[in-house]
């Protein structure tokens, strides 16, 4: 009983810690609608700026003013990033400041390393809370009780923040109603930078007080942000009491979780996740969102298929492409072969979002499931290639069709969060599964066999299969399913109105996108001989996206031009660079503010100007301008 | 006889104690035109969700053609033959005029599941001639992210009609549209409802257009109906007269959109 | 004209010079090794390791190359991701044209590189990666491994754990395949040296996201005489400090893997624990002339002191060559059989790559934790030979496929 008392006290010092920098990532949502990514990297530049200053600062003055001083230095850079690059694009969809954020969270990552060096620090215990207090016969940490005190402490404050003083008031109302606020004569610009300090601030704290617990590393960024993310939806985006109790909820089934069942930890918050977004699609206090921004920017004129000169230049492009085998040699020949599976892997999430309107953060998943299934297809049922191929499709399409059952019900920021959720539980269960998936071991020997093994060879048939998937997909896209699931996208309401549930055919859509990915997935098992559980996970869903967007999310198929670019881009810079992420982060960053549009739909949106330059033929192909 | 088009009785729905709709009752038969109105707030557009089976009733039936829709969801009331036009205009922004209508054409000839085969082509002659209905023939291939408000009302027409509807609600069909324009549309719609037989229960705000081309008007006020009746009878109704004069508005003035 | 001849003669006769010289004849050819490592994922490990292979390959090009050319160390980064590391495997080998791969710190990417290259037909030379199943379960003909393995650094363990009066075990361990093996490993051979052991309970913390505070207060409930800890790095820290707090420790014996490595302890500072038994490499105490003159070389060429991934990157290099020199050529075939029973020099004394399994018998240092000058050290540390620590050869052919 005892025990048990403690363990809960234990568990509410864990929620405190998660509360501070959860309450931060949802008053800069609540307001600004942005989902910082970056938050962990500001919790990361707060333990690591704090780490410096109370190196040099002694006493419990030096120790507890460094924490300060490091969470508002902090602050002052999270107002920068919002001025210089966040301001830029808040009329942008969702996705595009996510994707913002995450490449100052990689370019962060590298600078970090570079500033404070490699290895782990390990900073000061905190002065006056070194020891431990007797509770019920068990020692507690002192500083464990500090931040006990803590949570509820920010969350009174941030209350009569929010409640008592002009700013808060006017950020509730901002919250409310945006362009209210602003035809009030309230410099919205600023109460918007105004608010991501604060909410930089929170997380800043929330990692300068992680120094007396934790050792300071550049991983500390990842290692929170997705629980974070998840306390925050679990919570209700923009609800701070929603997040405390998110963090406590968390917190605390994790602490009696382990004495049950000690594998646990790695699952428990997303499996929390997906159980409380199932039952309340907007998490515990979250309000229904207003309607989503369009998934697309300014949108564009309506889709064509090619045209037939258009179709003889593809034909022209893919008998290039085969061509390859000629005169490259097998290095070049797989690395083609990898972008080939990535143009297939991105074509599929190109369906959901730009058909679709829907943005998967876990499209991963099935592109794992896909390699888990060829693999285990090849090894464990000794199928032929081709059928372990079908394996390998078969289960990427069964996991698309159960996760998305449960996806398709939700939109906007929680549908990703949802999809995010299943992607992270399908690689803990790749991860820990050791007896089935070799855990992180992975699956070794998936090689092709003798007669398509040879790089040129397989080459041409992964060239064949993309070919003919990219094409079915762009088919679907301009099939009457297409301009169904197109039409959900659009209008919801006008869709429903005329017979079309969104929810079945974006279930539709989201089991034909996971069955392709699954395609590729397959594939690249075989093109590298094993499959691990980072086939799964978060970093491949975001190169997904990055490609999409790269190619053009206002298109049908530029993912495939975003997959080659990237894919290539990144190789290159593996190769050549230890500071890939910096370059990369940087990329990501100036592709957002500067070209939205991204490759294809820049050049789409350049020819009819050109071709109208040429002849003034009636205003049919006009662009709306972009919002 | 047969039943009416569309029978409505007792309907109610309050949201948080406050009624939007009381114990409403009324029918309307094909060819007619039927206008609710009645002050901001009054539940009108309630009313029509709850018809077209956005919200459900807490109270009440609703049948169309003898058949109970009391809870149906939107796609079933929609198959069963009602149309509907939304006071904000509700259209595929990324497709062009006649795709707007082809969508809603080949959803209702259940073919909207097929993969295969370009969807832009089919059934283009019938969406033209949908389009050439509404007077927007000439604008099939424009992309209706770029049409004028009044042309996407047009469009939004020629979309509920694509099912050959017997009812039609239309919410507001000429908020925000210039003076002439609204009365050229109400025009089209009743000639519309008059040729194919069709019953369009619709409100206004416009009372030029509403006592132009209804042939009978219900007058909504916190809820529930207050009056009703052929134009002439609405017209002299004290209690209107009282609700409107409350408003500040006065019948043939222009009401604010 | 005359002056302008003499000149040019002059010049002819420098170069042929130059090319009689040795150090210029060593530029006759290059023998290429293609090296893989975690660079960006995992600087706080692979930058000492790259400091160590660079200073073996600097010495030995001055001593004159191998087989008379000079040796060239193409080193390239896998990001911490098995596909990546494959791809730039690919690129060395048929772009660069290398004449053996190396490297990996993590054992997945050891693995997709041993299987890699079994598929290509590649000799491998694994360096950092702990797994066991590199040399067992998924060893291969082209695959040989450098660093004493889990199972080695388990067996090192037990061997001192049984000597403890401690009855009531507990163990934490990271959950993946990593931690998952040490704990069945040491777990089985402490039960087979100590039968009377029980074993009171398991902590699993996910690997990188310990939450500290429940699994030390846990494991303080299941009151072990002695604790087994796989966890390492961040998650160490946080669970020393937590333990530390909550007094987990107090009485307690606690046996840990690898915390001994300067990777491990040295960010512990004034924080480490006392009196662990770990596994590790205590630089500064090492007193022999192998090690010596490492120690000396490193210092001063980097202005730093070596880690354990230092000892690990130079002999990878030491071995290497040392295979090649017997081997007389690159031919994958011919450096197999050279690998097989070679004997090489490293920092820590002489070592074997054994026929049966391609495993070096490179060992460990054995000792305590320490606090010394506030910094963490390791005292009575003994270096243990890994020829000692492996099971006997007929397990072995049990677990390794043959082929």
């Amino acid at each position: 009983m005892d025990f048990l008392v403690v363990q809960f006290l234990t568990g509410l010092a864990g929620a405190s810690s998660l509360f501070l920098v959860a309450s931060g990532l949802s008053i800069i949502f609540g307001v600004t609608r942005i989902v910082n990514f970056a938050h962990g990297a500001f919790y990361m530049l707060g333990a690591y700026i704090a780490y410096t200053l109370t190196e040099r600062w002694s006493g419990a003055l030096g120790f507890w003013g460094g924490l300060i001083a490091a969470a508002l230095a902090v602050a002052a850079i999270g107002a920068l990033v919002e001025i210089v690059l966040l301001r830029r694009i808040y009329r942008a969809p969702e996705l595009f400041q996510l994707l913002a954020t995450f490449g100052v969270t990689l370019m962060v990552q590298d600078l970090s390393v570079l500033i404070w060096g490699p290895e782990d620090l390990v900073g000061r215990r905190a002065p006056g809370f070194r020891h431990s207090v007797d509770i019920l016969g068990q020692s507690v940490p002192s500083y464990d009780l500090l931040l006990i005190a803590l949570g509820p402490l920010v969350l009174g404050g941030l209350w009569l923040l929010f409640h008592k003083t002009r700013f808060g008031v006017l950020v509730r109302a901002a919250t409310q109603d945006r362009d209210m606020v602003a035809a009030l004569g309230v410099n919205q610009r600023w109460l918007f930078t105004g608010v991501f300090a604060l909410g930089v601030f929170l997380a800043a704290l929330g990692g300068a007080l992680q120094l007396p617990r934790d050792a300071v590393s550049h991983t500390m960024d990842l290692r929170i942000i997705v629980e974070v993310f998840v306390v925050v939806v679990i919570g209700g985006l923009g609800s701070v009491g929603g997040a405390y109790l998110a963090a406590l909820l968390v917190s605390e089934l994790n602490a009696f979780g382990i004495l049950v069942m000690p594998t646990i930890s790695l699952v428990l918050v997303f499996l929390v996740m997906a159980v409380v977004l199932v039952v309340r699609p907007h998490g515990l206090f979250g309000k229904p969102e207003g309607p989503p921004r369009a998934a697309i920017g300014g949108l564009i004129r309506p889709w064509r298929p090619l045209s037939g000169a258009e179709r003889l230049g593809m034909a022209a492009l893919f008998a290039a492409a085969a061509l390859l085998p000629l005169v490259a040699g097998s290095y070049v020949l797989s690395v083609g072969t990898e972008i080939l599976i990535f143009a297939l892997f991105a074509a599929s999430l190109q369906l959901l979002m730009s058909a679709g309107g829907i943005a998967s953060f876990g499209h991963a998943a099935y592109f794992g499931l896909g390699a888990y299934g060829a693999a285990l297809g090849a090894k464990s049922l000794a199928l032929p290639f081709p059928a372990a191929l079908a394996c390998g499709i078969a289960l990427g399409t069964l996991g698309a069709a159960i996760f998305g059952w449960f996806c398709v019900r939700l939109s906007g920021v929680y549908f990703a969060m949802l999809t995010l959720a299943f992607a992270q539980i399908a690689w803990s269960v790749a991860f820990q599964w050791t007896s089935v998936t070799g855990g992180d071991n992975g699956l070794l020997g998936i090689w092709p066999p003798a007669w398509a093994s040879s790089p040129a060879v397989f080459y041409w048939i992964t060239l064949a299969l993309a070919a003919a998937g990219v094409a079915a997909i762009r088919a679907i896209v301009f099939s009457p399913f297409g301009y169904a699931l197109r039409a959900v996208r659009d209008s919801a309401l006008r869709a429903e109105a005329i017979g079309i549930g969104r929810r079945g055919v974006q279930w539709t859509a989201f089991v034909i996108a996971g069955g392709f990915a699954a395609l590729a997935g397959a594939l690249f098992a075989f093109l590298k001989g094993s499959v691990f559980p980072d086939n799964l996970g978060i970093p491949l869903s975001v190169d997904g996206l990055v490609m999409v967007l790269l190619g053009g999310v206002e298109t049908v198929s530029g993912a495939v031009v975003g997959a080659l670019v990237y894919r290539a881009l990144s190789v290159v810079l593996m190769s050549q660079t230890d500071y890939s992420k910096l370059v990369l982060g940087l990329f990501i960053v100036v592709l957002v503010v500067a070209f939205p549009r991204g490759i294809v739909g820049s050049l789409q949106a350049l020819l009819p100007r050109l071709r109208r330059a040429r002849a003034s033929s009636i205003g049919a192909a006009a662009l709306r301008p972009a919002e | 006889m047969s039943a009416p088009l569309l029978s409505v009785d007792h309907l109610s729905k309050s949201y948080g104690g406050v009624k939007a709709v009381q114990d409403v009752s009324f029918t309307l038969e094909r060819g007619e035109l039927l206008a609710l109105i009645g002050p901001n707030g009054a539940g009108k557009s309630t009313c029509f969700n709850m018809l077209n089976g956005q919200v459900r009733p807490d109270f009440g039936r609703i049948r169309i053609e003898g058949r109970e829709t009391t809870g149906l969801d939107p796609r079933r009331v929609w198959a069963l033959g009602v149309g509907r036009t939304f006071q904000i205009t509700a259209t595929f922004g990324s497709m062009s005029v006649r795709e707007n209508v082809q969508v809603g054409l080949l959803a209702r000839h259940g073919a909207l599941a097929r993969m295969t085969g370009f969807a832009g082509r089919t059934l283009a002659a019938e969406a033209d001639d949908l389009l050439a209905l509404v007077g927007m023939r000439d604008a099939a291939e424009r992309p209706s992210g770029e049409l004028a408000y009044g042309d996407l009302k047009r469009l939004e027409l020629a979309v509920a009609l694509t099912n050959e509807p017997s009812l039609l609600l239309m919410d507001e069909p000429t908020a925000g549209m210039a003076p002439a324009d609204r009365v050229e549309l109400m025009r089209l719609a009743a000639e519309i409802a008059r040729a194919r037989r069709i019953g369009i229960l619709f409100t206004e705000h416009d009372m030029d257009v509403v006592f132009e081309h209804a042939d009978r008007i219900m007058v909504l006020d916190r809820g529930r109906i207050i009056a009703e009746g052929t134009p002439a009878t609405v017209r002299r109704d004290p209690k209107v007269r009282a609700v409107y004069l409350g408003e500040g508005h006065l019948f043939g003035s222009e009401a604010a959109a | 004209m005359r002056t302008g001849s003499v000149w040019l003669a002059a010049l002819a006769a420098s170069v042929a010079l130059g090319a009689a010289a040795p150090a210029a004849l060593a530029q006759q050819g290059e023998i290429k090794i293609g090296e893989i490592n975690s660079y960006s994922g995992l600087p706080a490990f692979t930058e000492p390791y790259r400091k160590g292979w660079q200073l073996a390959v600097e010495e030995i090009n001055k001593a004159g190359g191998v087989l008379g050319k000079k040796l060239v160390v193409i080193s390239k980064d896998d990001g911490g991701r098995p596909a990546d590391a494959v791809t730039a495997a690919n690129e060395l080998v048929s772009r660069d044209k290398v004449d053996m791969l190396a490297g990996a710190f993590f054992s997945h990417i050891g693995l997709a590189l041993a299987d890699f290259a079994k598929q290509k037909q590649m000799f491998y030379l694994a360096g950092e990666p702990l797994t066991d199943a590199i040399v067992w379960s998924a060893g291969n003909k082209y695959t040989f491994r450098l660093r004493p393995s889990n199972y080695m650094q388990a067996a090192m363990l037990a061997e001192e754990a049984a000597k403890l009066p401690a009855k009531r075990w507990a163990t934490i361990a990271p959950n993946y395949e990593y931690g998952q093996s040490a704990v069945a490993v040491f777990k089985q051979l402490l039960s087979a040296k100590r039968p009377d052991i029980e074993w009171v309970g398991e902590q699993w913390p996910p690997q990188g996201k310990i939450d500290a505070g429940p699994v030390v207060q846990a494991v303080a409930a299941m009151k072990p005489d002695a604790i087994l800890n796989v966890t390492f790095g961040p998650d160490l820290v946080k669970l020393v400090r937590e333990g530390n707090s909550r007094g987990l420790f107090k009485d307690r014996a606690v046996v840990s893997f690898l915390t001994g490595e300067p990777e491990y302890i040295d960010p512990l500072k004034d924080e480490t624990p006392e009196g662990w038994i770990v596994t590790g490499y205590p630089w500064d105490s090492v007193k022999t002339p192998e090690h010596d003159a490492f120690l000396k070389a490193y210092q001063a060429k980097f202005n730093d002191y070596p880690r354990l991934g230092s000892v690990v990157g130079y002999a990878l290099i030491q071995s290497a060559v040392a295979i090649i020199n017997k081997a007389g050529s690159t031919d994958t075939e011919k450096l197999i059989a050279a690998a097989r029973g070679l004997e090489f020099d490293t920092p820590f004394g002489k070592s074997m790559f054994r026929a049966i399994d391609h495993q070096a018998t490179l060992g460990a240092f054995v000792g305590k934790t320490a606090v010394k000058d506030g910094r963490g050290v390791m005292v009575d540390a003994v270096y243990r030979d890994g020829a000692k620590y492996l099971p006997s050869d007929e397990e072995v052919k049990k677990m390794r496929p043959q082929s």
